[in-house]
């Protein structure tokens, strides 16, 4: 309907919509269509009632809760950073320290697992160790004056294959059993799987320090230190992963605990047999001065 | 006669308006200068390439002249360009080469290796910081790491120097001083240009990854050895 006004008449904002949307050819409109049309095009004005009925979706997702983003999503990740200095420093602590009773997943991550923890403490260690190896190596070898140092770099990538499946994939091992035996017997405690990840990341924190005493060749320091951090890391996964495996079938727990401490024990021995390995030069020479004699006395 | 009254008649009232002298009627009538872009795309293809070249030269060595003194400037973080952190990293892998070359598998970093560490880290570790919450953009993060290598590029050159005369104790004490000193300075001039994008309870967070990442970068250049 056009509306035939005077042009230098001020025309009210409503009807100048109406205008417009007549001269692009569109449907006739009235006034409340128009109303209608203004708040769908304007959910950002400030009346409340045009918020209620301009997005409900909108408006759920800014009401606090978590956002459902797909994994591929940037924000899907950056719910697992929402940690702050203080909290990284008391699940490192909580990590070293087992307590009977207290449960590492329960007394710290509960409802806020991160990523970085795990991520920045198993980084820490592959470069720790493949230093630590290095140093080890050359301060083994100091007096030995056909020993040239190299820099064994190639072992950085060995270190880090190794650390990385044994804090992403061991996790996703136990959390699969556990899923399989939740759908059999009632837990009364679940974990999810980023929990588990960020129970196994930051119990490898532990051979942080213990990599670093590898550095000082003493064959004893050596053991008593891998010892005491297969303690404390150990009883630290054992406190937390047996509140959701005790209602469980008894060889069933009992077979579960007794994998979490081998493959422990396999990792931490492993580290200290492959990058730490302790034949010093002397036994060396002398293997190969034994060897030259034996040959020359034929010649003699 | 009579139209020419009725119509000055009109305009009677207009020649009553009278506009007041303390009103000056002032303008300028001509074009105002131009200064859309369009026409700076224009001059730039124009203008000698020697031109061009320079002014990227003189802009990446104006960021360096930031790093080598690092005061909290903005102007590092708005124009980033990643021309100078590719060349120091090509600079530092070439000089990391060279090194122990009779045991092949155990020797020092690839060319490769070092490439990837330095841009894998710095990939990494401004992800970190974007997912921490920072308001830094992702290529500023990395302009600002890339540059902040330059320190340790200088180490790089002096400790290949100090080689030159020998591989003893002495040699190891002044490298291992200079490695020393770059690192500090890296993690220093990185972090007074990244500390203020960061929320406040989690500047630690942020500075770890980079302090782990130069740390790595400075024991490679200190345990560069030559092959003998």
């Amino acid at each position: 309907m056009a509306n035939t006004k005077d042009p230098f008449e001020f025309q009210e904002f409503e009807e100048a919509e109406s205008l417009l949307e007549e001269t692009r050819d569109a449907t006739t409109i009235n006034i409340d269509d128009v109303n209608e049309f203004r708040k769908q095009r304007r959910p950002g004005r400030d009346e409340v009632e045009e918020d209620l009925l301009a997005n409900d979706d909108k408006a759920e997702l800014l009401s606090g809760q978590k956002k459902n983003a797909p994994f591929w999503s940037f924000d899907y990740y950056q719910k697992f950073f929402d940690v702050d200095t203080y909290q990284v420093r008391s699940r490192i602590i909580g990590s070293v320290l087992p307590w009977r009773g207290k449960n590492f997943i329960d007394l710290y991550v509960r409802r806020n697992p991160d990523l970085y923890g795990p991520f920045w403490i198993c980084a820490t260690l592959v470069f720790a160790i493949a230093i630590c190896g290095n140093l080890s190596k050359f301060l083994v070898n100091l007096g030995s004056p056909n020993y040239k140092y190299t820099a064994e770099f190639g072992k950085v990538t060995i270190a880090a294959t190794v650390i990385y499946s044994y804090a992403w994939l061991v996790p996703l091992a136990l959390w699969g059993f556990l899923l399989w035996r939740n759908s059999k017997v009632m837990n009364l405690v679940t974990y999810s799987f980023m929990e588990i990840v960020c129970a196994y990341g930051y119990s490898l924190s532990i051979y942080i320090p213990a990599v670093v005493l590898w550095i000082i060749p003493s064959e004893g320091l050596r053991w008593f230190s891998v010892v005491l951090a297969l303690c404390l890391s150990g009883s630290v996964l054992l406190l937390t992963f047996w509140p959701a495996i005790k209602d469980d079938h008894i060889r069933v727990s009992i077979a579960f605990m007794s994998a979490i401490v081998v493959l422990n024990v396999l990792l931490a021995v492993g580290f200290k047999a492959y990058f730490f390995s302790s034949e010093s030069p002397h036994q060396q020479t002398n293997n190969s001065s034994v060897v030259t004699l034996v040959q020359s006395k034929p010649h003699t | 006669m009579a139209e020419a009254d009725g119509s000055s008649r009109a305009f009677l009232g207009l020649s009553d308006v009278s506009i007041s002298a303390d009103i000056p009627v002032e303008g300028d009538i001509s074009m105002p200068p131009t200064s859309s872009s369009k026409d700076d795309g224009f001059s730039t293809l124009d203008e000698p390439v020697k031109d061009t070249v320079l002014r990227d030269l003189k802009a990446v060595g104006n960021k360096f002249v930031h790093v080598l003194y690092p005061k909290k400037s903005k102007a590092l973080l708005r124009d980033w360009d990643l021309w100078g952190p590719l060349l120091l990293c090509v600079t530092l892998a070439l000089l990391l080469q060279g090194g122990s070359v009779d045991s092949k598998d155990d020797g020092g970093p690839q060319f490769a290796e070092v490439f990837v560490i330095i841009w894998f880290g710095s990939l990494i570790i401004t992800l970190n910081s974007k997912l921490l919450g920072g308001t830094i953009s992702f290529f500023q993060s990395l302009c600002v790491l890339g540059y902040c290598i330059m320190p340790l590029t200088v180490a790089m050159v002096v400790c290949r120097i100090v080689l030159l005369g020998g591989s003893g104790t002495v040699s190891f004490v002044v490298r291992l001083v200079v490695v020393c000193a770059s690192f500090g300075w890296s993690t220093f001039a990185s972090t007074a240009f990244l500390a203020d994008s960061q929320p406040q309870n989690r500047k630690a967070l942020v500075v770890y990854p980079v302090f782990l990442f130069y740390f790595v970068i400075g024991w490679m250049i200190l345990t560069f050895a030559p092959a003998q």
